[in-house]
């Protein structure tokens, strides 16, 4: 393999990676609240897209954006209220299946509203030709957005995880539900608050995304098994972890490439996850005594 | 006695009201489109395309004073649902004929359904397997893969190509001209240097691009699929600074895929029917009124880009109405009625079926285009 050829892969894989990763910290951040995984969480991603781009029509891009992130920030408060806050001490399968629920039905939405087409917003900077060059090889501008965003939301939210007092009453509920109830804390606000915030952060990824990765209406789906894996790999919670696991994935599936025929990329990414839950279900960076100690 | 009486007259009256539509005559006719899912992009422009036919019949009195019924069933591209569809159209609704389904793997399936039913089937799948070998009451109205291929590779040889890469999606219509590319080649004395396939959802071909790029005696690439994916492997092969020429399949006929791909698609080449390119005929084509009057029809309803696979829809809809004037409600005779259809314009190409040929095009049907400035044109060479 060349020197060139090397590079060109490990940036791909990059690109790929961090895209997970996004997706990623979207299911960590309703796990963390919640202990649940949130199966709609690649229709978030999605919406984002498809809103932002029929705004686009209206407002400028980064108002378009702006708009995009709000308005599926309110559809995921919308769906815990109607769907979820009313459930009283819901088990884990319940709401996994009420979730996966929830995911077809905005698909099917999506689609009523958008048709079967695929959609895409312009590159934030350029056009499709548009190329920065670090030594042999060549990237899209728009791959720096992507992980840009991504290392921006990163560190935002582990910022509002440690510091800010929702932040930490947020991390309460998921450790312990009762006991944040004995402190005060109201535990379905909670809930609410995190599904708007794995809406807002699905939505603004799936905006960054979508000049490179296009729009669909069920464009959701694969995106949420991607990033499924990524999120069990760097240990479920973890937000450092999905990057790392994410870009890791990401590179392995670039380099897999040269290897294997190109066919066997998602083999890869789906034989990976299942080795981890069979030897690691905690994840690379999680601890498995932590693990025992949650329900899921 | 009397209530019994009152009875038997109140049931005869709403049998009379049962059977009145049905002496003022209407003609059922199923469809079978994958509205959504997967291949959506081609059925749902197709179930449109068909509903728009019947509503224009209907509206001016039917076909010699018969109202066509047109029950579109969304397979969603689901193989078993086509063929419990299929059942159901058959032997509850028992339809005069089914237009549909759009894959070609759902047409494989009903294919002896249909033909055991004795019920004509116009399938809407681009595979050459559908009338091949050839099933009485089986017709199909796209274009053989096939000649898209050799279209393809006579404009290579004109362009002095010989040494290409071939990628393709893990669709059925993917893989079938995946074989279709490489079973042709030496005919044409071109060789298959690297053939890969990618997933249908795949949304970043970057390393795709890499691998292929490093091989310095690849001189064209042909992409294979109807998948976003076409936009992508033009955006990332740009992107890498590739300048080989691209080549794509019929399923390129999309403009949606070239606004997606922006400028990355000038310059693909790629074979297609003429409506994409409907303005810039010779009066003198046969086809050209008709692939106006759809594209008008068409997009001044529904508000979209008419598309040739809605015209496949249009076309199959356009045959039976044709086989419905001549043969009436007889299966049979509907069956012999497009059998014998000659010269017959369509959006497709000018279908002259035969018992032989139920497919009714050759590989004229097939124009080669390019994209510039973001638009569809005739490919001249260079």
């Amino acid at each position: 393999m060349t020197q060139a050829l090397f590079f060109q892969y490990l940036f791909a894989g990059i690109s790929y990676g961090v895209i997970y990763a996004i997706v990623a910290i979207g299911f960590n951040i309703i796990y963390n609240t919640t202990g649940i995984i949130n199966f709609a969480q690649g229709e978030f991603v999605m919406l984002g897209g498809m809103i932002s781009i029929s705004l686009l029509h209206y407002f400028p891009l980064p108002v378009a954006i702006a708009l995009a992130v709000v308005i599926t920030m309110l559809v995921g408060a919308l769906i815990e209220i109607i769907f979820i806050r009313w459930l009283d001490s819901p088990s884990v399968l319940r709401m996994i299946i009420i979730t996966i629920g929830l995911s077809i039905l905005i698909r099917e939405v999506a689609l009523h509203i958008w048709g079967e087409s695929i959609r895409s917003l312009p590159y934030f900077i350029g056009n499709e030709l548009t190329t920065v060059s670090i030594g042999p090889v060549r990237i899209s501008p728009q791959v720096f957005w992507v992980v840009g965003v991504c290392g921006i939301m990163v560190l935002g939210l582990s910022l509002f995880f440690k510091m800010t007092s929702v932040g930490r009453e947020m991390r309460a509920c998921s450790a312990n539900r009762t006991a944040a109830i004995l402190c005060g804390i109201n535990t379905r606000n909670m809930v609410t608050l995190s599904f708007m915030l794995s809406a807002g952060i699905g939505a603004l990824a799936g905006c960054v995304m979508s000049p490179i990765t296009y729009t669909q209406y069920d464009c959701g789906t694969s995106l949420a098994i991607k990033g499924f894996t990524v999120a069990i790999l760097g240990g479920l919670g973890n937000s450092m972890g999905a990057v790392a696991a994410g870009i890791l994935l990401g590179i392995i599936e670039a380099y897999s490439v040269a290897f294997v025929p190109l066919a066997f990329q998602d083999a890869i990414s789906i034989t990976i996850l299942l080795i981890i839950l069979f030897v690691r279900p905690h994840g690379i960076f999680g601890s498995s005594a932590a693990a025992r100690l949650k329900e899921f | 006695m009397k209530r019994l009486g009152i009875k038997i007259i109140l049931g005869a009256a709403a049998l009379c009201m049962l059977a009145l539509p049905v002496q003022a005559g209407t003609y059922k006719v199923g469809a079978i489109f994958a509205v959504t899912g997967g291949a959506s992009f081609l059925g749902g422009p197709e179930a449109r395309s068909a509903q728009m036919v019947v509503d224009a019949i209907n509206k001016n009195g039917g076909i010699n004073g018969n109202k066509i019924e047109l029950i579109i069933k969304d397979s969603g591209a689901n193989p078993e649902k086509a063929i419990s569809f299929a059942k159901q159209l058959i032997e509850e609704e028992k339809v005069l004929a089914i237009i549909g389904p759009s894959t070609s793997g759902e047409s494989m399936k009903i294919k002896k359904i249909a033909q055991q039913g004795k019920t004509p089937l116009i399938s809407c799948g681009a595979a050459e397997v559908i009338v091949n070998p050839v099933a009485s009451y089986v017709f199909k109205t796209p274009q053989k893969d096939s000649f898209a291929v050799k279209k393809i590779y006579a404009e290579m040889k004109k362009m002095g190509i010989d040494k290409i890469a071939v990628v393709a999606g893990n669709t059925g219509f993917g893989k079938a001209g995946k074989a279709q590319l490489t079973k042709i080649a030496p005919e044409y004395g071109i060789k298959v240097l690297a053939a890969e396939t990618y997933d249908k959802k795949a949304t970043d071909l970057t390393a795709l691009v890499a691998k292929l790029m490093a091989n310095k005696e690849i001189q064209a690439v042909v992409n294979w699929s109807i998948v976003p994916a076409q936009a992508i492997i033009a955006k990332n092969m740009r992107q890498a600074g590739w300048k080989v020429p691209l080549f794509q399949s019929h399923g390129f006929g999309n403009i949606k895929y070239v606004q997606a791909a922006g400028a990355a698609a000038e310059g693909i080449i790629f074979p297609a029917g003429r409506l994409l390119v409907a303005d810039s005929l010779p009066d003198s084509n046969p086809q050209k009124k008709m692939l106006l009057k759809y594209k008008h029809d068409y997009e001044s309803r529904y508000k979209e880009a008419a598309s040739t696979f809605g015209g496949h829809g249009y076309d199959a809809m356009n045959i039976l109405v044709a086989a419905l004037e001549k043969g009436g409600a007889d299966r049979g005779k509907i069956r012999s009625a497009i059998e014998n259809l000659h010269g017959f314009p369509g959006i497709g190409g000018v279908f002259t079926f035969s018992p032989k040929d139920h497919n009714g095009l050759d590989i004229n049907s097939f124009a080669m285009l390019t994209v510039k400035d973001g638009k569809f044109v005739l490919y001249d060479g260079k």
